[in-house]
């Protein structure tokens, strides 16, 4: 039986790492991998948390597979804006995209 | 008895402005002056009928018509002390006449226009507006109140602002009629504060004083009443053009003759004289001193009016003059009467007040004549000036007579009407002192003087022949046509006619108490009256009627100053001219305008800048960078998850 901590500290990993991702890197292809990341962190611990803390219920797998269903959509239609913004300009570095502000 | 259809008189000219107004783009111009002219002459028959009806019901048991009150509602509350603003109509003997009046010399103007603004352009917007004026000066005689009196006196003013500035691409008609809407608004100014102190002080707007108690109760020993009458007199004054707020009134003939007939010369200018005889009651009752001074008022512009009268060469001009002397004569008659025992109203004291009615209601016959004269001659001769007429006698005989006899009338000659009102207002003004008798007989005198120089200046001395032979050689001069003429004639009837044929006398119709009274001539002042004033007339004939003027010439030579000044009217539209722009504009409105420019928008305006400023400081934050708001809200997500263990 593997502790709880254990999991606990992966999805911890994860986590940072994907804020960590989001925060630095420059292209939005990067970003949107550190967004899967930070989704998948929380996944783990929806997962965990229901099998080792409450195992009679089932609500933490459901919130897991609705929340793998939106980032899977999530991603494609962040890619698709990816697409028709690289069309237009050429590039998809964040810095670039500062033309919709105000 | 009712009078149910009385609210007929008001509403058919208001139906026909609204027709008229509204579809008279898309009418021949002859059914746009028929549906006027037909509308006004069913409300000059109900008049007509409830005049009739009205002073045929007979006398009530102390001998006085009953006032008859056929609609009264209360329109708006006030909320304070009870006080209602009330609609209705009030019938009483000078509301009665004055619906003749009215409708009478309107249905004339109407008929007349057809010739007289034939094919002009805005023929139906003129007749739109003569039916709204008709309306509004109908329901002004009619009002139950002081404030339903206000309400129409101000409409009455719009129509005569938008019916002098009927030739509106004309410069001079512009400015004359924002001239008489700023004069007479400034006027009716005092008016309001008037009506609204009076309100305040007695709990009442009504005319019926005789069951508003809170009057009797308050005014005993206060100045507030008489000052709330003489504010309303100075709206008053400002309507009937009373020195020093008569300086719109000659402007006015800019426009239309008939209008200045129907508006400037009959009936709205008399609204002023209207409103004192309204109210004479409380005049007479409580403030008979301040009534003296409208006394005062009203000489001192008969005499101005007079002899500025004398000076004019434009016929028009001459003819407005003479209406506010003659108007002033009104207020004169007014102003003199004087309270009977006890300060209750008699009969003989009030005299003046039965002459005021009897002259405004002859007035309004034979200035109507002379301005609608006046008008079939400058259609004639296309101008104003005198020097481009005389000798007209030739060319326009019925015109000449009918002119004549209204001058004859004004000028108090027996037996045409104007003496016989004129008479009384003199014998009034003897009552009162005998130097305000011989002051109004001498303003007489100048009437007759001045008018007879005018009819003499058209219809005889220099005749302007090569001008008229280039009149012919374009086309015609002569006489105007019937539709013209005949309202002359149907007028000059009444002025012949009514001063000695009235059943009875004028006094057994309208007088202060209500009970009939029998006018007396006092042959005293009837003689030296008609004496002096054929005296002027003779003296005019001799001077003016000849074909040159070698008198009149050496006069103006040996007092050019005097000449000069009465022309200008003495100077007084300057010194307004002056106070206006080089004192009230330079040093009120100036410096008034810097504080709006400077200060009031000036803290707007950096309020607006600051808000502006504060903005650009901000806008920074919203950059665009996607991680910048990342990194933010993660701090804040931060800061919150160790506020929370905490």
């Amino acid at each position: 039986m593997i502790q709880i901590e254990y999991f606990l500290i992966v999805a911890a990993v994860m986590m940072f790492a994907g804020i960590f991702g989001f925060l630095t890197r420059r292209s939005t292809l990067a970003i949107l991998l550190s967004i899967e990341l930070m989704l998948n962190a929380t996944d783990i611990n929806f997962a965990v948390f229901n099998r080792l803390m409450y195992p009679a219920g089932h609500e933490g797998y459901f919130f897991s597979l609705f929340s793998i269903a939106i980032s899977a959509a999530e991603s494609a239609i962040a890619i698709a804006i990816m697409i028709n913004i690289y069309r237009q300009m050429k590039d998809i570095s964040i810095d670039k995209l500062q033309k919709l502000k105000w | 008895m009712d009078y149910q259809y009385t609210l007929l008189i008001l509403l058919l000219p208001f139906l026909s402005f609204l027709v008229l107004g509204l579809f008279g783009k898309w009418m021949s111009h002859k059914v746009a002056g028929i549906i006027g002219t037909v509308s006004i002459g069913v409300v000059a028959c109900l008049a007509f009928y409830t005049a009739y009806a009205y002073f045929g019901a007979g006398r009530d048991a102390d001998g006085t018509f009953a006032t008859e009150l056929p609609y009264n509602f209360t329109w708006l509350p006030f909320y304070i002390g009870n006080l209602h603003f009330d609609m209705g109509i009030m019938l009483d003997p000078i509301t009665v006449m004055m619906l003749i009046v009215i409708t009478t010399v309107s249905l004339m103007v109407h008929i007349y226009s057809f010739g007289y603004m034939h094919g002009e352009r805005g023929f139906q917007r003129y007749y739109a507006f003569l039916s709204l004026f008709t309306m509004s000066m109908l329901g002004l005689v009619v009002a139950t109140n002081i404030f339903q009196m206000y309400m129409f006196w101000e409409l009455v003013g719009v129509c005569s602002y938008l019916l002098i500035g009927f030739y509106y691409t004309t410069a001079p008609a512009v400015s004359a009629s924002k001239k008489a809407f700023i004069v007479t608004r400034f006027a009716d100014l005092g008016f309001l504060v008037g009506i609204l102190i009076y309100g305040f002080y007695t709990g009442t707007f009504s005319f019926d004083f005789t069951v508003s108690g809170s009057v009797r109760e308050f005014a005993g020993a206060s100045f507030i009443l008489p000052t709330a009458l003489f504010l309303m007199f100075i709206g008053g004054a400002g309507k009937s053009a009373m020195f020093p707020l008569h300086i719109w009134l000659p402007d006015a003939m800019e426009g239309p003759t008939p209008v200045s007939a129907l508006i400037h010369a009959a009936t709205m200018v008399v609204a002023g004289v209207f409103q004192v005889a309204r109210l004479f009651p409380l005049w007479i009752t409580y403030a008979p001193e301040t009534l003296h001074v409208v006394a005062w008022i009203g000489a001192f512009t008969a005499f101005y009016a007079a002899a500025v009268a004398c000076a004019q060469s434009d016929i028009k001009r001459v003819l407005a003059f003479s209406t506010i002397s003659q108007i002033a004569f009104m207020m004169v008659a007014l102003g003199v009467c004087i309270p009977g025992e006890h300060a209750i109203i008699d009969n003989h004291g009030s005299l003046g007040y039965m002459a005021s009615m009897y002259h405004l209601f002859t007035h309004a016959m034979f200035k109507a004549t002379l301005f609608l004269c006046a008008g079939c001659i400058i259609h004639a001769v296309h101008s104003n000036e005198m020097s481009m007429m005389g000798g007209m006698r030739k060319y326009m005989p019925v015109t000449n007579i009918t002119f004549l006899i209204a001058t004859l009338a004004i000028s108090g000659i027996p037996p045409f009407s104007g003496f016989f009102s004129k008479d009384e207002i003199l014998a009034a003004s003897f009552q009162y002192s005998p130097l305000m008798g011989w002051v109004m007989t001498g303003i007489a005198a100048m009437t007759a003087f001045y008018m007879f120089r005018v009819y003499y200046g058209i219809f005889w001395g220099t005749e302007n022949k090569e001008y008229h032979e280039e009149i012919k050689a374009h086309g015609h001069l002569g006489e105007a046509p019937l539709v013209m003429t005949l309202p002359l004639i149907l007028l000059t009837i009444i002025t012949i006619f009514v001063g000695w044929t009235l059943p009875g006398t004028f006094g057994s119709y309208v007088s202060a108490t209500g009970q009939a009274y029998v006018i007396h001539l006092d042959p005293k002042i009837a003689i030296t009256s008609v004496v002096i004033a054929v005296a002027s007339i003779l003296l005019a004939t001799w001077i003016y009627a000849r074909s040159s003027q070698p008198v009149a010439e050496r006069m103006k030579a040996a007092f050019p100053r005097l000449h000069e000044w009465a022309y200008r009217r003495f100077y007084i539209d300057e010194i307004y001219q002056f106070i206006t722009h080089r004192i009230i504009f330079a040093y009120i409105s100036r410096p008034l305008a810097w504080f709006d420019r400077h200060i009031v928008d000036g803290a707007l305006n950096g309020l607006a800048s600051g808000a502006n400023g504060i903005g650009e400081r901000i806008r920074p934050l919203q950059s665009g960078r996607v991680q910048q708001y990342a990194y933010v809200f993660f701090l804040g997500a931060v800061v919150l998850f160790f506020i929370m263990i905490i």
